[in-house]
């Protein structure tokens, strides 16, 4: 049953990144692609990482998604928006890029099919203490460089963010 | 629930590489900055997802571990760029992403 599950929540991901690639709404792309966050997040469970699929689910598609949210509703961006977004994708224009990402799809596929990797899936689940131990050990260097990264991010989200503020309170 | 068996590994890098394929093509094709951004985000996931196999295959927990490192690079990013999406809408009038070529060199 599982098997066929993989597939199912495959061609929903890959379905729904198309559409959210090629809507002209904002909002209407960003609920397509939470669709897609989702039934990645079905896969990784279905890969036997409970936990990845959970952070899936709870910061993806529940705080990077509702922030982008948040910014196309500060924004505001009306029917006009979608009238521009209707002139600035012109119908032709998606040719050249797939038939550039064909080209290195085809490549990709001769690399894999070279290997002779046909191994199937099926580890046991590797649960949230497996994750956390390798976490805090081996790689506890990495997780401190990304506490580094996410307080320049604030910094940085701060500083571009409070010019903004401070000039409309002017106003 | 026991776990699933017989999920072809290759099949789920297939699935990664189109996945990161379509968010290039959504890259290329778009020009309002906030789709150019989602595009990005699909690509980022299509990464989590090799990485999630490969740890799937081998039975380690390093591809879970990686997949947090790039959970925590796209809140760090999309903090920043959405910054930068409201300063370039309030400088600009516009989420042009051409309208921000300025330096010429």
């Amino acid at each position: 049953m599982a098997y066929w599950l993989f597939y199912f929540a495959g061609f929903i991901a890959i379905a729904s990144a198309i559409m959210a690639i090629t809507r002209l709404n904002a909002s209407h792309a960003l609920i397509y692609l939470v669709v897609t966050l989702l039934s990645i997040a079905v896969i990784f469970y279905l890969l036997g990482a409970p936990f990845a699929a959970a952070l899936q689910i709870v910061i993806y598609a529940g705080a990077i998604v509702v922030l982008f949210l948040f910014v196309v509703m500060m924004l505001n961006l009306g029917r006009r928006s979608v009238e521009r977004e209707k002139q600035w994708l012109l119908p032709g224009i998606w040719v050249i890029p797939s038939i550039m990402a064909g080209a290195l799809f085809v490549v990709l596929g001769i690399a894999l099919s070279g290997t002779q990797n046909e191994a199937q899936i099926a580890g046991s689940m590797i649960g949230p203490q497996t994750v956390g131990r390798a976490l805090m050990g081996p790689y506890i260097l990495g997780v401190e460089l990304a506490g580094f990264l996410l307080l320049a991010a604030l910094v940085g989200a701060y500083h571009l963010g409070r010019r903004y503020l401070d000039e409309r309170r002017e106003k | 629930m026991d776990v699933p068996l017989g999920i072809p590994f290759e099949h789920v890098i297939y699935l990664a590489i189109i996945l990161f394929l379509i968010g290039v093509v959504g890259i290329l094709i778009r020009r309002n900055v906030i789709f150019i951004l989602l595009s990005l985000e699909v690509m980022m996931n299509a990464c989590g997802l090799a990485f999630i196999a490969a740890g799937a295959r081998w039975g380690e927990a390093d591809g879970q571990v990686m997949f947090m490192f790039i959970l925590a690079l796209a809140a760090a990013e999309v903090a920043v760029a959405l910054g930068l999406v409201v300063q370039l809408s309030r400088r600009f009038r516009t989420l042009d992403i051409d309208a921000a070529s300025e330096m010429t060199g």
